[in-house]
């Protein structure tokens, strides 16, 4: 078998287990915000029981729930997620709308946090056990130790409050994205850092790299071309997490700084039980994490010949 | 969570701020404009789109309906009409005032009222609170500046309701189509919406808007809507100037923002208040101890509800006895209710044969802290609460199916003024009445089905008296709020949480 075909089949199976997944989740997740109670009384609050029958036929909550998944799905599958509750708008249009900004701020803290968790993590190997590692690795901890929330606070009394140089929340401006990309890298900078670290150490210990030493190559070679591009396959795998959890996750961050994203408008469907906006945050958002994870499988694929495409880890 | 949150961040802030030397800011009201916080976005400028408090706000800013009620006194005042009576049982006819501009320059007439009554009415056009309308039969236009709205019943709320329905000018709002009108919106009221969307929407004072109204022309220049999901987002943003006004701060956020000189902190009063419903008639199993009248009033008498008010709301909040809010018309405020005194409560249980307590379930869905104060007042006295703590649908679910012996929770009457309102809710019969008392189903529906004001007052109060008297509920408090304003920012505070933004003036 050529590795070409052996890729397109490879590529074929995860697609195929890609939209299993998403079928899965969406099962699931339209099961369990069914188990949490009647939506029409929850949208209708104080109203009369007349007016949750209203709400019921008008949202088709009325119908079998089997039917109501079925009809979801068919529209699912079209690219119609249904209509905002909330809003009264295509969730697909709002939530449009909302992912460029949740995407630059995502992208900010990756970069952000991959700059300072690879020279970090490298800087750690190369110095292991010693204290220059040590501090790296109380660093490393500490961002992993403090919550999201702690550390947005924190920021905003720093930068805002005392020093006012940035503003306290809204993402309409980059001054906006900072304070919630610098505590998005803090959050996702330790594990990056870690990988780095363990497999940059694993990397220098190795035989290739004692016998590239042993050739007398430059040290700097020695650890960028040979030593960090292994390290860099297990970090690939991470990161691609990493930034799936941002482009879903980032709920806590969006909430506090009062970007419009997709984590804020997550938190806004849940409060104003806007079950079609939530159904469609759970789909995407898994979406997300789905064809990252196989972005990132490619690209390990890529960069390590030792991968076996055959054996996917 | 909130709480969690709230706390870290003093917490934070207490470390942080001496060792910063922190300082609030001032800001200038130099630019003419107040920014206000909001913990929701504004769905769509449209406000028979927008639901919830924010979307009734709107209403208020951009457009006025033909009746208004006062924040403070509570009374009806002219707004797009000037006077009404009414007529006979089902119909009330109104004169419209003259001279009213839309904000593209439409006049306002009978024409506008029929268009919009006709367009809420219409179940296609799916408005988000079609209850405003639905007790509507017709509209008649007699002349430009004359109505007559027919009812389908008997309709006693009939104001309360019409205060929630902006009216909408029938030549753009036909022209542009629901869609477009909630980009643009164009109404009556003292504000026009300049920019609007995602997070942020501008309005600025309607400088023509009209005179001898209850409403006036907004002394402040622009008004910035700013929505802060996070409320200790938002008291940063106070401190730091950068908003002028926020509502519903929490109360340990409140009390650190009194100590701070530049800021106004308000605890006032909304019409929410606080409950605990018994499952006494919607199938309750035979041997329920709620059965017993004793019991219930021990229940009454254990809970010691006036601690818990100010410890968790605040000084304004006051203990209710009636099921009701003290401000809504016929809500008895002189009822003698149950003082607590657990010695008591237990002497009840125990000459109802419960001595030694029983376990009962307990539903909740909002105020952990109120639930927990309240279990440990029953554990007291020898009552244990098995606690379940659900989400808003799951507790109704189960208090509808007879599952949920006692229920903790709260009821803001959709801002409607008037007992009736949460009588016909919890005690008229439905599926939220779980007394299913016939007297007390029969004066509910007397007092509804009436206009003549005492017959009202006397129907709700004797209804009241019964349920006190049963201790079908244990009615708590008052539920009030907190506002926190710039100290230099003069604006007034609201009794039914509707502020009146264009009465605010800097000092």
């Amino acid at each position: 078998m050529s590795s070409r075909t052996a890729l397109a089949g490879y590529v074929v199976r995860r697609l195929g287990m890609a939209v299993a997944v998403l079928f899965t989740i969406s099962l699931v997740s339209f099961f369990l915000l069914k188990l949490s109670g009647d939506l029409a009384t929850s949208l209708a609050r104080d109203s009369s029981g007349a007016y949750v029958e209203f709400l019921r036929r008008q949202y088709g909550l009325d119908q079998p729930i089997v039917v109501q998944y079925g009809q979801w799905l068919g529209r699912a599958m079209t690219g119609d997620l249904g209509t905002s509750f909330y809003f009264n708008e295509p969730v697909a249009a709002l939530f449009a709308a909302r992912l460029p900004v949740t995407m630059l701020l995502s992208l900010m803290a990756i970069v952000l946090a991959l700059a300072i968790s690879l020279p970090l993590g490298i800087l750690a190997a190369l110095n292991e056990d010693r204290l220059g590692d040590r501090l790296i690795q109380l660093f490393a901890l500490s961002g992993q130790a403090m919550p999201v929330f702690w550390s947005s606070y924190l920021f905003i009394i720093f930068f805002a409050l005392q020093l006012r140089v940035l503003p306290i929340s809204g993402g309409a401006s980059f001054a906006g994205l900072v304070m919630p990309a610098l505590t998005l890298a803090l959050f996702t900078m330790p594990a990056l850092l870690r990988i780095t670290r363990a497999g940059m150490s694993d990397a220098l210990a190795s035989d290739y790299v004692r016998t590239a030493r042993a050739k007398g190559l430059r040290w700097s070679v020695i650890v960028t071309r040979h030593a960090l591009r292994n390290a860099l396959v297990p970090l690939i795998g991470i990161a691609a997490v990493q930034f799936g959890l941002l482009l879903g996750g980032s709920v806590v961050v969006e909430t506090i700084f009062a970007i419009d994203g997709i984590g804020y408008f997550s938190w806004q469907a849940i409060s104003q039980n806007d079950f079609p906006v939530v159904q469609a945050t759970v789909l995407v958002v898994s979406a997300f994490y789905v064809l990252l994870t196989l972005a990132a499988d490619l690209l390990s694929a890529w960069i390590d010949p030792q991968f076996k495409l055959g054996r996917p880890a | 969570m909130k709480i969690f949150r709230a706390l870290s961040f003093a917490l934070a802030l207490g470390v942080a701020a001496p060792a910063l030397g922190l300082a609030p800011a001032i800001a200038s009201p130099a630019d003419d404009t107040l920014t206000a916080a909001f913990g929701f976005q504004l769905p769509t400028l449209d406000s028979y789109y927008a639901g919830g408090r924010e979307g009734y706000l709107l209403g208020l800013l951009a457009f006025d309906a033909l009746v208004y009620r006062n924040p403070n006194t509570l009374e009806f005042e002219p707004l797009l009409a000037t006077d009404w009576r009414q007529i006979d049982p089902l119909t009330l006819e109104l004169d419209l005032r003259q001279g009213v501009k839309f904000h593209n320059g439409d006049d306002f007439t009978a024409e506008d009222v029929a268009y919009t009554i006709a367009f809420a009415a219409d179940p296609e056009n799916k408005i988000f609170s079609p209850e405003k309308v639905v007790w509507i039969d017709s509209v008649e236009v007699l002349d430009p500046y004359k109505i007559r709205i027919k009812a389908k019943q008997v309709s006693p709320m009939a104001l309360n309701y019409l205060i929630q329905i902006p009216i909408l000018p029938a030549r753009y709002h036909a022209a542009v189509g629901k869609d477009e009108f909630g980009q643009k919106p164009i109404g009556t009221g003292p504000y026009l919406v300049a920019r609007g969307g995602g997070n942020t929407v501008t309005f600025t004072a309607n400088k023509d808007y009209f005179d001898g109204g209850a409403k006036s022309v907004p002394a402040i220049g622009t008004l910035v809507y700013k929505t802060v999901p996070d409320v200790t987002t938002q008291v940063a943003e106070l401190m730091a100037g950068s908003v002028d006004w926020a509502y519903y701060i929490p109360n340990d956020l409140a009390d650190q923002l009194r100590l701070n000189p530049d800021l106004a902190v308000t605890n006032a009063e909304t019409f929410r208040v606080g409950f605990i419903t018994m499952n006494v008639g919607n199938n309750p199993s035979p041997d329920s101890p709620l059965l017993d009248k004793r019991v219930r009033q021990a229940l009454n008498h254990a809970i010691d509800r006036a601690a818990i008010a100010k410890a968790l709301y605040g000084d304004s909040a006051t203990v209710i006895n009636a099921p009701c809010s003290p401000f809504q018309f016929g809500c008895l405020t002189d009822l003698p209710g149950y003082e607590y005194d657990p010695a008591k409560a237990r002497a009840l249980l125990a000459e109802a044969g419960f001595a030694d307590g029983f376990t009962i379930d307990v539903y909740g869905y909002r105020s952990r802290p109120v639930a927990d104060a309240i279990l440990g007042y029953l554990r007291d006295v020898g009552i244990t609460g098995n606690l379940n703590w659900q989400q808003y649908p799951a507790v109704v679910k189960a208090r509808r199916d007879g599952e949920a012996s006692l229920v903790i929770d709260d009821f803001g009457s959709s801002g409607i003024a008037d007992a009736g309102y949460i009588l016909s809710y919890f005690f008229a019969g439905t599926s939220d009445d779980l007394v299913h008392d016939d007297e007390v189903t029969a004066l509910v529906e007397a007092g509804n089905t009436s206009i003549d004001a005492d017959v009202r007052l006397e129907a709700y109060g004797d209804a009241e008296r019964r349920i006190s008297d049963e201790a079908y509920w244990v009615p708590l408090f008052t539920m009030p709020i907190n506002y926190v304003a710039k100290g230099s920012l003069d604006i007034p505070i609201p009794r039914d949480e509707n502020v009146e933004f264009w009465r605010a003036a800097w000092k």
